[in-house]
Order: C-alpha cells, then sequence, then structure tokens
C-alpha cells in the first residue's frame, strides 16, 4: 500500500476526490442560490427540492418516457427553469414588496410540499438511476482508481459554473444583472424591464439546482430527501462564501466539499460538523463571508 | 402653453411615499429646448417632482405628458424609452461596473445619441479611468459619468437632480458649460438645484417650490425684480 509520512495516498486521494464531488454540487446549488438572493433578495428555501426535483424529473423521463440521460440534462433544468420561471411571476411576485420572511416562508412550504409529494408518490427509501453507458467504467491512476462518471460530474459542474461566471461577469446580459442587483430602481429608470430580469434571473438559479440534480441521479440515491439533506450545508456553505457573490459561492462550493473530504481521512467523527465550525470561524471574523462585501 | 413644443406638461400631480403625501397637486411644463429649474429649500419637493416624471415613487396622480404621451400609468421601465433621462442625487454609479460599462449600461432611447468617442471628448476624464471601478472616481468624475451615461443614449428630456452639490468650482463651470451645450443643441432640461448662482446664469425659467406645491414661476428676465421674494423662499 502506499503511503507517504504515514498517509495512506490511496485513502486520502479517494476522500479528496468524494469530497470534490460533494464540493461541485455544493457549487452548483450554492451559486444558484447566490445569483436569485443578489437580484431578488430571497434565501430560496425550495433550492434543495429543486434539486430533487431533477433527480426525480430524470428518473420519470427515463421511466416513463425513455428519455435518456444526454437529454435529460438539458430538457430537466429547462422544465425545472419553466417551473421556477411560474413560481417566481404567480408566488413570488405577489409577495415581492413585503418582508423577506414571507418569501422564505413560502420558499420554505414549497420545499416541504415537494417533498411531501413525492413521498407519497415513491416513498422514502430512494429510487436507482443507472450512470449512462458511455460514463460506466473508469481510468487507473497513480493513487487511484477515478470512475469516469465521477470526473464527468467534476468536469460538468466546473463547466456550468465557470460559464454562469463569465455570463454574468462578463458580458452585457450579465452587466444588467450586476447593476439590478445593486440598484434595481435606477435600471427601470434607465428604461430596463427589471420584472423581466428578475423572472429569468429566478428561473435560471433554479434550473442550475435542476442540473444538479440530474448529475446527482446516477450517484446518490434519487428520494424525496435528498434535497433537504444537502440543503443545510449548502446554506452554511452560502454564508461562508459571503451571500451574493458569485465567485465566492464557487469556490467556496468547491472548497467546502475538499475540506469535507480531507476531515472524513482525518478526523472522520468531525466530517459532518466540519463545515458548520468553518462557518462558525468565519462569522467571528469576518461576518459578511470570505468574498462578501462588508455591508 | 399648447402645442407640439411642450416637452413635459405636468397638471395636479399628487405624489405619495406610502402614508406621506410630498407632492399636493403640482403643475408645470417645460417646452423643448428650455432649461428649466425647481428652486426650493431641502424637503420642498422638487426631487420627488423628478422621481415622480420617472414613476419612482409610491404612488401618484394627476397627469404626466412627456412628449405628448400620458404616462400616469405607465410602468417606470417604459418611461426611459420616451426620450427621458434621469441623473439622480446620489448619482447611483454601479459599483460592480467600471466606467466604460456603466456608460454602455443604459439601453439607447433614441438613435442620435451621442457616441462614445464623442462622449470622450467632452469628459477626457472619463476616458483616462474608463477602466476603473465606477465608484472608484472622485465625485466630480462620478457627477461627469452619471451624466455622460444619459447622454449616450439620445434621451432628449434630461432630469437632473443636484448635479454640483458638493463639487469643485472647476467642476461646476464644467458642468455649466456642459448644460449650455446641450442646451444649444435642442435639449430640454429639467434641474433641480441648490446653487442658485449656478443656476441663474444658465436658465430660462425657475418654479420655486415650498412644501410640495409650485408658489412661484419667475422668467429670467424677472429675477432682478423678484430677487427679494427668491431670497424669502430659498433662505438665502
Amino acid at each position: 500500500m502506499a503511503t507517504f509520512l504515514g498517509i495512506n495516498l490511496f485513502g486520502l486521494s479517494g476522500q479528496l476526490l468524494v469530497g470534490l464531488i460533494n464540493g461541485s454540487f455544493y457549487a452548483l446549488l450554492s451559486l444558484g442560490l447566490a445569483i436569485i438572493f443578489g437580484l431578488l433578495r430571497i434565501i430560496n428555501f425550495a433550492q434543495g427540492a429543486i434539486y430533487m426535483l431533477g433527480a426525480f424529473f430524470a428518473w420519470m423521463a427515463l421511466q416513463y418516457f425513455g428519455i435518456n440521460y444526454w437529454a435529460a440534462l438539458i430538457l430537466v433544468p429547462l422544465a425545472v427553469g419553466i417551473i421556477g420561471v411560474l413560481m417566481e411571476r404567480f408566488l413570488l411576485r405577489p409577495i415581492a414588496n413585503e418582508d423577506h420572511l414571507y418569501s422564505l416562508l413560502l420558499t420554505f412550504g414549497l420545499a416541504l410540499i415537494l417533498q411531501g409529494i413525492f413521498t407519497q408518490t415513491y416513498g422514502s427509501s430512494g429510487l436507482s438511476y443507472a450512470i449512462p453507458e458511455s460514463l460506466k467504467g473508469g481510468t487507473r491512476l497513480p493513487f487511484m482508481y477515478l470512475p469516469n462518471y465521477r470526473a464527468w460530474i467534476i468536469v460538468a459542474s466546473l463547466t456550468v459554473c465557470i460559464s454562469t461566471w463569465w455570463a454574468i461577469e462578463k458580458t452585457k446580459l450579465g452587466a444588467y444583472l450586476r447593476a439590478g442587483t445593486e440598484n434595481p430602481q435606477m435600471m427601470q429608470a434607465f428604461g430596463i424591464n427589471v420584472p423581466l430580469i428578475v423572472t429569468i434571473t429566478f428561473g435560471f438559479g433554479v434550473a442550475l439546482a435542476g442540473f444538479a440534480g440530474v448529475i446527482a441521479a446516477p450517484v446518490y440515491a434519487v428520494s424525496p430527501e435528498m434535497g433537504s439533506n444537502i440543503l443545510i450545508v449548502v446554506f452554511a456553505i452560502v454564508v461562508i462564501g459571503g451571500m451574493g457573490s458569485i465567485g465566492g459561492a464557487i469556490i467556496t462550493g468547491l472548497g467546502m466539499g475538499v475540506v469535507e473530504g480531507l476531515t472524513k481521512y482525518f478526523y472522520p467523527e468531525a466530517s459532518t460538523t466540519i463545515i458548520f465550525l468553518v462557518m462558525v470561524v468565519v462569522l467571528l471574523v469576518k461576518p459578511a463571508g470570505l468574498f462578501g462585501k462588508e455591508a | 402653453m399648447m402645442g407640439g413644443d411642450e416637452k413635459i406638461r405636468i397638471v395636479d400631480l399628487h405624489a405619495f411615499y406610502g402614508e406621506s403625501h410630498i407632492l399636493h397637486g403640482i403643475d408645470m411644463s417645460v417646452n423643448q429646448g428650455e432649461l428649466v429649474t425647481l428652486l426650493g429649500r431641502n424637503g420642498s419637493g422638487r426631487s420627488t417632482t423628478l422621481r415622480s416624471i420617472m414613476n419612482m415613487v409610491g404612488r401618484r396622480t394627476g397627469q404626466i405628458v412627456i412628449n405628448g404621451n400620458e404616462t400616469i400609468h405607465t410602468p417606470a421601465h417604459k418611461i426611459a424609452h420616451l426620450g427621458v433621462g434621469f441623473c439622480p442625487e446620489e448619482r447611483a454609479i454601479f459599483s460592480s461596473l467600471n466606467v466604460e460599462e456603466n456608460l454602455m449600461l443604459p439601453p439607447a432611447v433614441r438613435s442620435d445619441g451621442m457616441s462614445l468617442e464623442e462622449i470622450y471628448e467632452i469628459f477626457p476624464n472619463l476616458y483616462e479611468r474608463r477602466t476603473s471601478q465606477g465608484t472608484r472616481l472622485s465625485g466630480g468624475e462620478q457627477q461627469m459619468l452619471a451624466m455622460a451615461r444619459i447622454l449616450r443614449t439620445g434621451a432628449n428630456i434630461l432630469l437632473l437632480d443636484e448635479i454640483t452639490e458638493g463639487l469643485a468650482p472647476v467642476i461646476v463651470r464644467k458642468l455649466a458649460e456642459v448644460l449650455l451645450m446641450l442646451k444649444e443643441r435642442g435639449l430640454t432640461i429639467l434641474l433641480v438645484e441648490q446653487n442658485f448662482r449656478f443656476a441663474a446664469p444658465i436658465a430660462d425659467r425657475h418654479y420655486v417650490m415650498e412644501h410640495g406645491h409650485i408658489v412661484e414661476e419667475v422668467h429670467a428676465n424677472e429675477l432682478e425684480a423678484k430677487s427679494e421674494m427668491l431670497n424669502t423662499y430659498l433662505g438665502v
């Protein structure tokens, strides 16, 4: 067994990989939350349920309509995005001017309803979704065996995250989004249809969670609880990164996945609490988060 | 005053922020190519008048006709497309955008807006600092950026709120030059101004506001005769 300074390199790299994969999901989910929070000032508690919805939609598409993984990768985020658009337009907009507590409670309630519907229909034990044929197998690396699908998760997630970051930071549409985040009223005065941008942004932020759900389906059990389990951690990550920072959400998401993985190797007992410990420390030292701007 | 040269006509305008009733029946008009100021003390309702025209207040009633279009029920994001450019008191430069991104942000509302080259010619400082973060500029540069931003859109009705506030005399002079140049080009300007010495030589007419009412209208050639009355209202 390969060891270095008493460290089992197989074990360590294995946990690092698990960390990176978890981090990929954290990054996608916290990115969606950050985008939505930035423009709408809404903490979308339904983000986890939407992620679950994405995984279920992928499973249902295959089961009932024979739609394969690759098609689902496009169609499911689209469908979820449309649900997001309807949700913003008909549920969130009417209470947009009320206290933000209302939208928080509304999205929390929606999450519970969605989770309840799927538990009622499919039970809570979880369904399995086969890894697509072309991504089966794996590659032998010096210190580890890398399953192809796991590598694909990291590549797919990073590609989507980096493209999103680029679109927000470097394009005209992104400039509207950034400026709208800062001063929506002035954007209206310039003749920009801010309510439309809000709707599209919410749809996109939610679609990111749907996308995460599809790529999660083959590796995690597709179960009604998958969303609520991950959401708590994702909220901690958003707090660590700083609310509303796009790049911060991505880097913190991946980074915290790795931190969690390393903890699993060095001190497994703390692996489920480490992210919350980091959160406490960050809140004490830099309350606005690692990448957040001080108010 | 009637006719096609009336760019803004306001009739019995009331405006509210929540429960507070800020404007109590404003009547005024601004003609094509005119530079009109709103004078008055802080809190007299001058900024609220501009914000009401932009539909940026809580609620408004009455009539606001812009370029012949009744806009009292027009959503906020459609007002600019009638050819209106608004420069708010707080300047509203976006800190997440650099200078050039700030300049390019507002969509064109008419086809004959100034080109980037023209704008940099008028405001050379902005060219030098075009890659700086918007809010890293000095107060004067930010004000120029806020002005330049609406000139690029082709807006021909400008609503300018306290553009000289807190700026050095040399920059105030520069802004006066720019306003005269814009007036020569036929733009219509409604200016909220505290600095009467800045406004007096360049304006055609003044409205004096107090407690959400227009209490006096003064033409440029009446300034001398009415100076005592103005001093009373403005407390200078």
